[in-house]
């Protein structure tokens, strides 16, 4: 709150004894407004006989001060008083014409009714609107489908491999530091509390098997995909929506460009590409910030622990975790560049639709990864 | 305004001003008065600094060198909540609006108020709907969003932001630009109505030659990082070759027909 400046002198107004005429005074400013505007609405405007604005004494005026003048005239207006004169100092005449063809706004009236009928609406508008955007992501699916395959089957003209690699490198060698660090750090985590629980049963060399099968199956895919929903997923929904908020989706369709081919396609091959080999990597640290806890923690020297390790994994325990990898970046990418194409031409939408992206993309990348166990649970891998 | 303008007349007062980017070097040196009430056009190639002209004024980019004053403040060296009194006296129409997307328009035209004085709703929207008027537009674009509106209505959207808190100078940045003839026209209108209504000194960004001969009192054109103003009879007799050119070129002779050279 910033008080009114200095030099504006204070805003006043007095009704005389009989009520008959109405002195204002002072600066009628917008920074005096809201004392005047308490001040007049607490005045008994009641009484007989018509009543002179005298308002020649203003000092200042501007057109908020002008309203409320005006505003006093209608109040005074409606209790049945008639307003015979209105004195204003020359130069405030043009101001007050200005004003006074105001017309009130009408009071925004929600569409959403208030109470329970009101909770209501919305559930039911927010299932209409879930249903139409799994429709909607669905045909999207299909359209990406489609041109993927046609791709494939004409790699040399619809394929543009400069732009995969350098998805492959913003996805995936850009990302190695922070994957390679929350990778080792989990494995320090998992090694220390499974070293912990371990000890009471004297099977501290367990944790290497608890460890092995823990990142190689589950976490180093799970943390890999989710890190790359939160950094790939979002640049993906925030370049395209960008793109489209500066027109420059709308160019490229003018100009013939296939807005799936060139944007979509390579996102979703550079991902499809990236996201395995950083969960290779990020099961590599995650074991070695395992070894490197088991070593500390509990003395087992990093010949036991790989000799330990060989018996508790299988090649078949790294493939089940790498096989999840290609589905999950294809997921994250749709999504991401679904949600890109969705956005309206504001800048709020860019930030509500990038944090869409990256939710909806860790909300399916932990349903698809609860759907590979129980698949592989049912075949028995 | 005759003679020589007192202290008290110079709103905005600029004395060797420079500002560039990187090596390169926008405004050399540029001097620049403008007096309380007047409509000051400027005028000037494109990249030749008008808009960053604005920007230094509003205090937006720093000067290299010089001072720029504005209600005799030296901006640069107040701070804090003088400078919020100085900004509160000031406002600011950006070339698209720059209406905030996320707000109706009512809401828009209330944020400054909201920001800088305690007013109840009810005044707030009673006061919205007051500068919807002024400007021009129907009460019913209150609640509408910037995106529901057309490029001449979100103009005239943010001018009534700009004129929330009754600023008593005024900063347009290509007014009339992308707006079809008669919407400019009209919008040139709006500005010197309010002008004179409110008694506004309004600093206008301009290309527009029709704009410039309907609204403008003086005209500052830009030239090779100075400035040279003048009213458009006294410009045309500048022997610059690009004044020449923006004065008695095809459009700007079009544009002139009719007044006195």
């Amino acid at each position: 709150m910033i008080e009114a400046a200095s030099d504006a002198p204070e805003a006043w107004f007095t009704l005389d004894r009989d009520g008959g005429r109405l002195t204002l005074g002072g600066a009628w400013v917008t920074a005096h407004c809201a004392q005047l505007d308490k001040a007049l609405g607490g005045q008994d405007w009641n009484g007989r006989g018509d009543v002179a604005i005298d308002a020649s004494k203003l000092e200042r005026l501007d057109s908020a001060g002008a309203w409320l003048v005006l505003r006093t005239r209608k109040s005074l207006e409606a209790v049945g008083r008639k307003v015979s004169r209105l004195d204003l100092p020359e130069m405030y005449v043009p101001l007050l014409k200005a004003v006074e063809g105001a017309k009130p706004c009408e009071p925004y009236v929600s569409r959403i009714p208030p109470g329970f009928r009101g909770r209501l609406y919305r559930i039911g508008r927010a299932t209409v609107h879930a249903g139409r955007q799994g429709w909607s992501i669905l045909g999207y699916l299909g359209r990406v489908t489609v041109e993927a395959a046609e791709a494939l089957v004409r790699p040399a003209r619809n394929l543009r491999i400069p732009a995969i690699f350098h998805q492959v490198e913003e996805t995936g060698i850009n990302a190695l530091p922070i994957v390679g660090l929350l990778a080792f750090l989990i494995g320090i985590v998992l090694a220390y509390q499974g070293a912990d629980q371990l000890k009471r049963f004297g099977a501290e060399i367990f944790t290497i098997n608890l460890l092995g099968v823990g990142v190689l199956r589950e976490i180093g895919g799970l943390i890999t995909a989710i890190i790359v929903a939160g950094r790939s997923g979002s640049a993906f929904t925030a370049h395209i929506g960008t793109m489209r908020v500066n027109e420059e989706i709308d160019a490229m369709q003018t100009m013939g460009l296939n807005t799936v081919e060139t944007l979509v396609l390579p996102r979703i091959i550079g991902l499809v590409i990236a996201l395995p080999l950083l969960t290779f990597y990020s099961d590599v640290m995650g074991l070695l910030g395992g070894a490197f806890m088991c070593y500390f923690q509990l003395g087992i020297t990093i010949h036991v622990f790989l000799r330990q390790l060989q018996d508790a994994i299988t090649l078949n325990t790294l493939l089940v975790g790498l096989v999840k990898a290609p589905v999950f970046a294809f997921v994250i990418a749709l999504v991401g560049c679904y949600e890109g194409f969705q956005v309206e031409r504001n800048a709020a939408s860019v930030g509500l639709l990038t944090t869409r992206a990256v939710v909806e993309g860790i909300f399916l990348v932990i349903v698809l990864d609860a759907a590979f166990s129980v698949m592989f649970s049912v075949l028995g891998v | 305004m005759a003679g020589a303008p007192k202290q008290d007349d110079v709103v905005i007062c600029i004395r060797g001003l420079v500002t560039g980017f990187g090596r390169k070097t926008i405004h050399d040196h540029l001097d620049l008065d403008v007096r309380r009430g007047e409509v000051l056009g400027v005028v000037g190639g494109s990249g030749s600094g008008k808009s960053v002209l604005l920007r230094a004024i509003i205090g937006l980019i720093r000067p290299r060198e010089g001072t720029v004053k504005v209600f005799g403040q030296p901006l640069g060296e107040v701070e804090g909540g003088e400078m919020h009194r100085l900004e509160m006296r000031w406002g600011v129409l950006f070339q698209e609006g720059a209406l905030f997307s996320s707000q109706t328009v009512a809401e828009n035209i209330q944020v400054p108020l909201r920001e800088y004085t305690n007013m109840s709703q009810e005044l707030m929207d009673e006061i919205a709907a007051v500068k919807l008027s002024l400007v021009g537009l129907p009460p019913d674009a209150a609640h509408k969003y910037p995106s529901e509106l057309s490029g001449g209505m979100k103009k005239r959207a943010g001018l009534a932001r700009a004129l929330a808190l009754d600023p008593e100078l005024l900063f347009l940045d290509e007014p009339t630009s992308g707006l079809d003839p008669i919407s400019a026209d009209g919008f040139d209108a709006l500005i010197r109505q309010l002008q004179e209504s409110l008694g506004l000194t309004v600093f206008m960004v301009t290309h527009d030659i029709d704009s410039l001969r309907a609204v403008a009192d003086r005209i500052a054109v830009l030239v090779n990082g100075k400035i040279i103003t003048g009213t458009i009879a006294e410009l045309r007799k500048n022997p610059d070759p690009w004044i020449q050119e923006y004065f008695s070129g095809t459009r700007g002779r079009a544009a002139l027909e009719g007044t006195e050279a």
